[in-house]
Formats: structure tokens, sequence, C-alpha cells
């Protein structure tokens, strides 16, 4: 019997406990005589909890020591004495045999391991066994100690609602959790790198060329600033140059001009660019923009220009950005007391001069803000990058040559056949937490400079 | 004249200012000026505007002009008679197809029919069908049939065309089929079914984790310092860039639990963490939105506070909370770079089974096409695209829907 089927059995179980429980609590409203505390629904959900808690969180930690288990018995069998002491061999025959037994192997490369099979699946099946019967016993025993709990005056519902809050609770803990979980993932992976390559060469290095076996006291090419530098030159050099103009013309247009009707369909269009996904702008930008680019570089005379141009790649992922920026500075425009502009107005200034020397300057600090949110997310953006600039790592600011980025590298590193303990795919992670460090300092900045103007007007 | 000039006042006024002369020639040329400038910033963000749109356009008709011809198949006209063949093994029966191909097309009329032609032979003979059988063209030809090709593949192609051997048919192949090598022989089924999977899973934990995390938020957590912490934390996750999210998955999911590669599972439990914190702010945003006085309301008959939430709060955000769970969903749908990291950039060659079977995503999919050197690839990839983009439309068309019907202004 496998998991799923256990789980449903389980929650079968809660349903037979609500369903019964609930007779039970309106039989004391039935009954007269005291009046019940609680609903009968919530003797029913009380008893359905203890039918289902214990033996779900029991089930969860079988699932988790089982294999432990099944392993050690099956090396206990005198089967297994013929068994490789090498450990890794070990590993790997007990995997194969493993395979065999669950059946996602269809036939076996060691005649041990086809021994070793039938004894994998009986131990499975016997701890199968043990692990279902212990379930049951827990959801009876559980059901039952609450079923026999229920009285008029028992608080069920305070009970029900404890249990709630916890779940609650809990629920909004898991953002904190995943936080730690990326930083320590991040950290620990650096970490090893770090005991490899020195953090100062890492971060201040300007060849990029990672090497598979290090060679202690010489350059193994692992200095990130060629990286970082193509970084900044694709996300927020480029790609801000074409989001920050066309991104807070149309804002201003949308918001200050145009008419209702041509807003109401305008907007949802531009948002639609927000939406497309990011690796069909990478094929977009491999596929057609930067064929063109090259094209009109080679044709106004540099003959140097790469395919994989840096261009390319900035000028799609501004197309990309344009919604965000146009959205930000949006907010920021309308956050601008309307007081402001219609004293501008009124002292005769056009529209054009109150947006440039009145609303501009006052929604400043939030079009900065929306700014530097954008450019965080243009330096994680990943596909684009991926599929439309080179590998390259050049150092150059020739917006025609390829250089590479951060994302780029990572993918690279991490889709090859390394092993896990390679340098190169550990600095895959060093460079993620490069990454995630720049893109949170750079939110933090954004939302309080944002912060700070909102207050100034409120 | 300078500016100043104008409001000075005249020598002659002594104290009495003159009202400005707006009929003056240089007051004129001055109110020319800013209505001019005025015009042009106006122009300026109408074509901001336009040009975004334009790209826009641009992206989409570029996509369909070569997707659209990914969705047809150019068939050939084989000679064979399948009612005789009876149950052959695979390799007879490519004996037969490449043999019948030879026999009616030349020597190389073996490279004019797809590598998977003989399937379309199997199926006839399964049915005891008679005559001649359409079977997929080899990728060359099919080219030439639709753009342009070899010259050698362009003559075979006119020629069959004259004896009327070759047909255009809506490609079923690239709706139920797998990744292959064989561009002619592709689908996205798999890539699909995959997606699916990952988006149940991903559903399925970041739902109710982001709503119970938004009510607790906005309706129970003490003002505190871990409180802070805990939103500190969603509005970061929010901004974390995906690639992050990879890292994350193959770190903890793949190297420390020992999950399976490239398995739905691990896919959809990296997206939900990264959809979690989108559901989660647009929770809190619907559940602020409902008014002060429902809670007051409740309260005041007797409703416990979870009573007060689960009760009347809960039901009117929820139109608000699908919405962004929608649009969250969306994101999750179309994001390659997360897959990426976890192993779901290998090539599967059929759907999966489960949820813990090797799978591929539709937007990695995409991407691996992309990649791909024959040429037959490339409106495969935009075909694709396509698909993606109608459903990512269809889905955010379902968000704008339910907003506008179940908003309510109090």
């Amino acid at each position: 019997m496998n998991g799923f089927a256990i789980f449903i059995l389980v929650i079968g179980l809660g349903l037979v406990a609500w369903v019964s429980a609930r007779v039970k609590a309106a039989r004391f409203v039935a009954a007269g005589g005291t009046r019940p505390h609680s609903l009968p629904t919530y003797h029913g959900v009380y008893v359905a909890m203890w039918t289902i808690l214990p033996a779900m969180i029991f089930l969860i930690v079988w699932s988790l020591v089982v294999p432990g288990l099944v392993t050690q018995s099956v090396v206990a069998d005198p089967l297994a004495a013929t068994l490789p002491h090498e450990p890794l061999e070990r590993l790997a025959m007990l995997a194969e045999a493993r395979a065999l037994a669950e059946g996602s192997l269809a036939a076996a490369f060691n005649p041990l391991a086809a021994q070793l099979a039938p004894l994998y699946e009986r131990a499975q099946n016997h701890y199968d066994m043990a692990g279902l019967a212990l379930a049951l016993i827990l959801a009876f025993a559980g059901g039952a100690y609450a079923y026999s709990r229920l009285k008029p005056d028992f608080r069920a519902r305070t009970r029900v609602e404890r249990v709630t809050m916890i779940a609650l609770l809990v629920a909004s803990l898991i953002a904190i959790v995943t936080t730690i979980g990326i930083v320590a993932s991040l950290l620990f992976e650096s970490l090893r790198f770090f005991a490899m390559v020195s953090p100062i060469d890492f971060l201040f290095g300007l060849k990029w060329s990672p090497q598979d076996t290090l060679v202690a006291g010489e350059d193994n090419g692992f200095g990130m600033v060629p990286l970082f530098w193509g970084t900044i030159f694709i996300g927020a050099i480029i790609a801000m140059i074409v989001a920050i103009p066309l991104g807070l013309m149309s804002a201003i247009y949308l918001t200050q001009y145009a008419r209702p009707a041509v807003r109401r369909w305008m907007k949802p269009i531009l948002e639609v660019l927000a939406g497309v996904p990011t690796v069909v702008y990478g094929y977009f930008a491999a596929l057609t923009v930067a064929p063109a680019i090259r094209d009109a570089a080679v044709a106004i005379g540099i003959s140097s220009a790469s395919t994989e141009s840096a261009l390319a790649a900035g000028v799609v992922m501004g197309v990309m950005i344009i919604p965000f920026v146009s959205s930000m500075a949006d907010d920021s425009i309308a956050a601008v007391p309307a007081s402001m502009r219609d004293g501008s107005l009124a002292m005769g200034a056009t529209q054009s001069e109150t947006i440039r020397k009145v609303l501009l300057p006052a929604a400043l600090p939030g079009v900065v803000g929306g700014v530097l949110l954008a450019v965080s997310r243009a330096i994680g953006e990943t596909m684009i990058v991926v599929m439309a600039a080179g590998l390259a790592a050049n150092l150059t600011a020739n917006p025609f040559a390829s250089v590479t980025t951060v994302t780029t590298q990572i993918v690279q590193m991490l889709t090859g056949d390394q092993e896990f303990d390679s340098p190169k795919t550990l600095a895959a992670f060093a460079l993620g937490l490069v990454l995630f460090v720049v893109t949170l300092l750079l939110n933090i900045v954004a939302l309080r400079v944002v912060k700070k103007y909102r207050e100034a007007y409120d | 004249m300078t500016d100043r000039a104008l409001y000075a006042p005249a020598p002659s006024a002594g104290i009495e200012r003159q009202p400005t002369d707006w009929t003056s020639a240089a007051m004129q040329r001055r109110i020319r000026r800013r209505y001019g400038a005025e015009r042009r910033f106006k122009l300026l963000g109408l074509l901001a505007i336009l040009a975004s749109v334009a790209v826009l356009l641009f992206l989409l008709a570029t996509m369909i002009g070569n997707g659209a011809r990914g969705f047809t198949q150019t068939e050939i006209r084989l000679p064979v008679n399948a009612a005789s063949i009876g149950n052959a093994a695979p390799a007879a029966l490519q004996k037969i197809t490449n043999d019948a191909a030879i026999a009616a097309f030349g020597d190389d009329g073996e490279k004019l029919i797809s590598e998977g032609a003989w399937l379309a032979v199997r199926n006839a003979a399964a049915e005891r069908r008679a005559g001649d059988i359409w079977v997929p063209a080899s990728v060359d030809i099919d080219l030439a049939a639709k753009s342009d090709a070899s010259a050698a593949a362009e003559a075979a192609y006119a020629r069959m065309q004259a004896a009327g051997n070759v047909r255009t048919s809506f490609n079923t192949t690239f709706l139920t089929g797998s990744d292959a090598t064989d561009p002619s022989l592709v689908g996205i089924w798999g890539a699909v079914k995959g997606s699916l999977l990952t988006m149940l899973v991903t559903l399925l934990l970041a739902f109710p984790i982001g709503v119970c995390s938004a009510i607790y938020l906005e309706e129970y957590a003490p003002r505190n310092r871990w409180t802070d912490l805990i939103e500190v934390s969603i509005n970061n996750l929010a901004a974390v860039p995906s690639i992050i999210f990879g890292l994350l998955g193959l770190a903890v999911f793949l190297n420390f639990l020992g999950m399976p590669r490239s398995a739905p599972l691990v896919g959809g439990l990296t997206l939900a963490l990264m959809t979690m914190p989108v559901i989660v702010i647009a929770g809190r945003n619907a559940i602020k939105a409902v008014p002060p006085s429902i809670r007051d309301a409740a309260l005041g008959i007797g409703a416990s506070r979870v009573q007060v939430v689960f009760h009347h709060v809960l039901p009117l955000a929820l139109p608000g909370i699908m919405t962004g769970t929608i649009i969250g969903m969306s994101r999750a749908l179309g994001e390659t770079a997360p897959a990426l990291m976890i192993g779901m950039r290998a090539f599967i060659a059929a759907p999966p089974g489960g949820v813990d079977d090797p799978a591929t995503l539709l937007p990695v999919q995409i991407f691996l096409w992309s990649d791909e050197v024959s040429r037959g690839f490339v409106e495969k990839t935009s075909a694709a695209i396509i698909v993606l983009l109608v459903v990512l439309l269809a889905m955010n068309a379902l968000a704008i829907y339910l907003r506008n019907k179940f908003e309510r202004s109090w």
C-alpha cells in the first residue's frame, strides 16, 4: 500500500470521526439539559483533528526513518556479507537493489543486487505493514480519546480555534524558514568554495575562466569582476537607458494626457509586456533582435559586432522592465498632492511645464526607488541573458561586444555534468550569494527612499 | 528680448505696473514657443507608449509568423498496402516504409519521409486500411513546403507537388507527442503535462500556506519584532531573483533531502516557495480591503475571533485572493530558471506518469528547442511559445474577469 492510499485512508477515518462526533453532539441539544458550549460541528472537527493529526505526524516521521531501517535489516542478512566494503560501491549496490525492488529498474547490472532485491522488498513490506498498523492504532486511539471527552459543557470550539491559530502561525513562519533556507544554503556552499578560492581573488579578480582543478598559488580564473561588470552593463545601464525614458514617458502620458478610455485600454496592454515569460523574451532577443543589431552594426562599419551582443540582451531586458518602471512612476506621480499641480496650472504654467518642474521633482524619490527596484529585477533576470548574451567574460564597454552575466554563469556551471563538490559548482553558489546580497541591498535602499518620500506628504 | 525685460515695469509707468501686453509680438512668440514645447512633450509621451506597444505587437507577430507553421505538417502519399502487413516488428515496419519510399520516389526517397513515418504505417496496418498512406515528410521537405530549404529539397518537393503526392495537414503529433530528436516528431504534451503536475503541487502548497499566512499577519499577529521579521522576509522573498530559488531547491530539496531530480514534485515545491509571497501580499491587501464594520458587527453578535475571520472576512476577501493567486500562478508557469537549476532540462521523451517522474516544463521545453541546431525547431519553438502565451493570457483574463465581477466598493 503506498503513501497516498494511506493518506486517503486516514482522511476517510477523520471524516467518519467527524460525522459520528457531530451526531453525538447533536444529541446533547436534543436531550435538553445544559446548553452545550460549542456547536456540534466543533465537536466533530475536534474529534476529527485527534484522529488525523497524530496519525499524520507519525506517518511523516515514519517515512523519514523507514529507509534507514530497511537498509539496516537488509545489511543484517547473511547474504549481505558479500557486499563490497568500499563505501561508494556498497552504496551503489544497495541503491541498485532498492531500485529493483521498487520496480524503477527493469533489470540488474550486478547479480548480487538481483539477490538483494527480494530482501529489500520483504523488509520494505514488513515495515510498511507495521507503519500502517501503527498509524491506524494511533488514529483510532486519538479518535476514541477525543470522542470520550465530548460532553455538553466541553469547550470544543476553544480547542479547535487554538489549533487553527497554531496552524496560521506555522504557515506564516514558513516565510522565515524559506529565507533562512536560502541564506543558509548559499552561505554553506559559498564557505566551502571560499575554503578553496580566496574571497579576495573571487571578488576582485579580473579574469573569469574557471578551471576544474585548482592550482594553489596561481590565478584559477575565479575573478568575478567581469561578470559583475557584464551584469551591470546589461541590466543597469543598457536596459535602463531603454526602460527609464519609455516607462517614465508612458506613465506621464497615461496619467496626465490620455483620455480615460485610452488609459483603460493602454494600461493593461502595457502590463502584458510584464506578463510575457522571460524565456519568450530570450528567444525573441536571440532569434530576431540580436541578428538585426549585428547586421546594423556591420552596416555602419563595426565589423567586430557579435551576434551575442550586450546591446541585444540589454534592449530586450529594457522592454521587459518598461511596465515595471511605468507603474512605479505612475504611483509616485499620483501620490503628489493635487494642490501642487493645481497651483502650478493656476499660475499659468502649461501642462508639460507643470509635469517637468513640479510633478517630477516632487515624485523623484519615488521614481528613483522604482528605478532601483527595476535594476534589482534586471540584474537577477536569467533567461534573457542566458539565451541572448554570450559566455565570454569580457571586461568591455563596447555594447556590440559579447559580455556575460552572473546569472548566465550560474546556469552554465550548474547544468553541466560536474560533480557537486567541484569548485565550479560551488562557485555558482558563491555567485548566487553575491546576487542575493546585491538585490537585497538594492531593495532595502529602494524601499527606504520610497518610504521617506511618502512620509513627506502624508 | 529676455524674459526679465517682459515683466519689468515700463520706464514711464512710475509706481503703477503695466499689465502684460499679451498681443505684443514678443509675447506671442513666447507663447508659441511654450505651446510648441507642450505639443512636443505630449508627442514624446505618445511615442513612448506607442513604441512599447509596437515592440509587444512585433514580438507577438514574430512568434505567430514563425509559429503558425509549427501547427501544420507536410505529408507525403506513400503507396503501401498496409492491409497486408499485419503485426510486424518496428524494424521490419521501418524497412517496409523505407523500401516503399525508395520504390516510389527514387533512391533518396528514404530521406523524403520522416524518421517516424513508420508509425503512420503501423497505425494503418493495425486498422487494416487499404490504399495509399499519408506519412509525415522529413524536415527538409517540410521546410521546403513552408519556406525555403536546400535546392535539392526544393526540387524534390516541386516534383512531388506536381505529381500530387504532398499535402499539408494539421499536426496532431505536436499536441499529443513529447520531445524527440527529429523536429517532425516533437510534441508539447509531455511538457504540458509536466507543467500541469508542477502547477498542481505549487497550488496545493502555496495557496493554503499563503492564505493562512495572510490571515495571521493581517488579523491576529501582535505588533512585535517577530511579526516585523516575518513581514520583512515575505517582502524580501517577493523580490529575490527566481534563480536563487532554484539554487535553494538544488541545495535543499535535491542534495540535502535527496528528492528525485527533474521531478514535478521538486519543481512544484521550489515554485511554491516563490509564489507564496505573491499570494500573501495579494491576500493581505484583499483582507485589508474588508471594512472593519463587518468584523465589528460579527464580534458584536458574539462570534469568536476565528469565526469572524473564517465566516465573514475570508469569504469577502476571497475574490481578491483568487486574483492574486492566479497572477502568482501565471508567473510561476512562465518561470524557467529555477527549473533549470533542479535538473528539469534533461531530454525526456515520454510524458511523466506522476509527480516523482522525470519531467520537463513548457518554458524549459521552449528553451531546449531554442538551443537546437536543426532549422525545423524554429517553428516548433515559436508554436510552443504561442501555446504558452495563450494559456498565460487566458489565466490573466480570468483574473481580470474575477476582479471585475466580484470587486466591491464599500
